[in-house]
């Protein structure tokens, strides 16, 4: 009796080895298929993820609201110990803005007499709907996060997407509920941006740092640190002149930008739905043949 | 009755470690606001598999951890089916190693996970790369691993208690 268990036993557990290992072969299989599926069939893949996100949101969407909360109370600590120091800065601000604020007035007034005398046609206003970012995929592959709007509120994909600072990325997935936007510091964001004061069009290219460059940029351009950059609206994805960021470092061969948003008081951003007003305007190439002479 | 409430105690049990490395899978994804967690999250995924498949390996079969995998490409638009590979490597070296580190002081343990997280932070680089069809700018990977690596510890602090109520029979 003894002798058989024995040898059951000796049977069983490489049975049991073989099934476990020929299990792990599967599974690795499966995985690299997976891999290999999201490369052939993206869409396919978008629509799972897309589905999954929708399905998992509630959760985000619950839990996201006190993790806010206690990040956003770091914060204001961190406002209360600094308060005195920054009503100095903000009252030297002020005192600087209310000049400027004169200024702009009567700038505006000058613009619209001239845009009247000219007859210069209007962007259409973009719609919008704002959302709270509800996950941050935070990896060090992807810059993306996920916001609580999605095709039920109006959101497509590549809608611009924006908060008070400035332009935070595009829409790369909408789902029912939710839409994943992809940060403009992403490895794979490209968006078509001006230097605003020398007019110089170039695209910004992420690359997974806070410090996205300014690819190909003519061997001409004036460009210094300190210049705004803002989006150029070419291509008909994002409406002109959002703020983008201000130019960080000039190298021999790099610019860099440091974006107005700052990322770690992403809470709501504003989706901005944009239609393109027709063709290329004639005036932009004009534009464009004149800052280079 | 008697015999249906042990059933229903040892499956809870059961399926705290996999459920745990689920809640930390979804925890990673929460629009954290601390700066050290703006460019990169740690892999909590790894740190639980690791301890996990030293620990209750009898808990946290290859299924679970090819379904986490998934779910956190799917969760952090990682190329699908690339941290289900890692996680599954991960637990495929480590799982023969068992008997050297069960019983070792933490330090040993501390020890191995150092030498498995820069190999999941090089494969992670590599498979993501070929994916994204670009080189993944390697420095935020490499800040994930030592981050990882720093956080070790105090995982294991919270894992501890957690190992030992899924335990099959009280250790």
């Amino acid at each position: 009796m003894r002798v058989g268990r024995g040898r059951n036993l000796v049977l069983a557990v490489p049975g049991r080895v073989f099934a476990q290992r020929f299990g792990y072969a599967m599974l690795a299989c499966a995985a690299i298929t997976l891999m290999i599926l999201s490369q052939a069939e993206p869409r396919l893949i978008e629509k799972l993820r897309v589905g999954v996100t929708d399905t998992v949101s509630p959760i985000f969407a619950f839990f996201s609201q006190p993790v806010t909360t206690i990040a956003g109370g770091f914060d204001e600590l961190d406002g209360i110990l600094s308060a005195h120091e920054r009503n100095q800065s903000l009252e030297h601000d002020n005192a600087q803005l209310r000049k400027w604020q004169a200024v702009a007035e009567q700038l505006g007034y000058e613009n619209d007499m001239f845009r009247r005398m000219l007859k210069v046609v209007p962007d259409q206003r973009a719609r919008f709907v704002t959302a709270r970012v509800i996950a941050d995929s935070g990896g060090p592959f992807i810059q993306m996060v996920m916001v609580n709007a999605g095709q039920s509120h109006g959101v497509r994909k590549g809608q611009a997407v924006v908060n008070h600072d400035g332009l935070v990325g595009r829409v790369l997935e909408a789902g029912q509920h939710t839409a994943r936007v992809l940060l403009l510091t992403d490895l794979n964001s490209r968006i078509p941006v001006v230097l605003e004061e020398s007019r110089d069009r170039t695209i910004l290219r992420g690359d997974n740092s806070p410090h996205p460059s300014l690819a190909f940029l003519a061997t001409d351009a004036r460009v210094k640190p300190g210049d705004r950059v803002v989006t150029s609206g070419e291509g008909g994805m994002f409406p002109p002149a959002l703020d983008v960021g201000i130019v960080s470092a000039v190298d021999k061969d790099r610019a860099t930008v440091q974006p107005f948003v700052v990322w770690e008081r992403l809470d709501y951003v504003t989706v901005l739905d944009y239609v393109v007003p027709g063709v290329l305007p004639e005036t932009r190439r004009a534009e464009r043949a004149g800052s280079l002479r | 009755m008697g015999d249906w409430l042990q059933w229903a105690d040892r499956s809870v049990r059961g399926a705290i470690p996999v459920t745990i490395t689920v809640m930390l899978v979804f925890a990673a994804s929460l629009p954290w606001r601390l700066p050290a967690f703006v460019e990169v999250t740690p892999a909590f995924a790894v740190m639980a598999v690791f301890y996990w498949t030293i620990y209750r390996p009898e808990r946290f079969p290859y299924v679970a951890t090819f379904g986490i995998g998934v779910l956190q490409d799917l969760l952090a638009a990682t190329p699908l089916g690339m941290t289900a590979l890692v996680l599954l490597i991960v637990q495929g070296v480590v799982a023969p190693q068992r008997t050297f580190f069960r019983g070792k002081p933490f330090l040993v343990i501390w020890w191995g996970f150092s030498l498995v997280m820069p190999a999941v932070g090089l494969l992670s680089w590599i498979i993501s790369s070929a994916c994204f069809g670009a080189l993944v700018p390697p420095l935020p990977i490499v800040v994930q691993v030592v981050l990882t690596l720093l956080l070790f510890p105090i995982f294991v602090v919270f894992f501890r208690p957690l190992g030992v109520l899924a335990a099959a029979r009280p250790e």
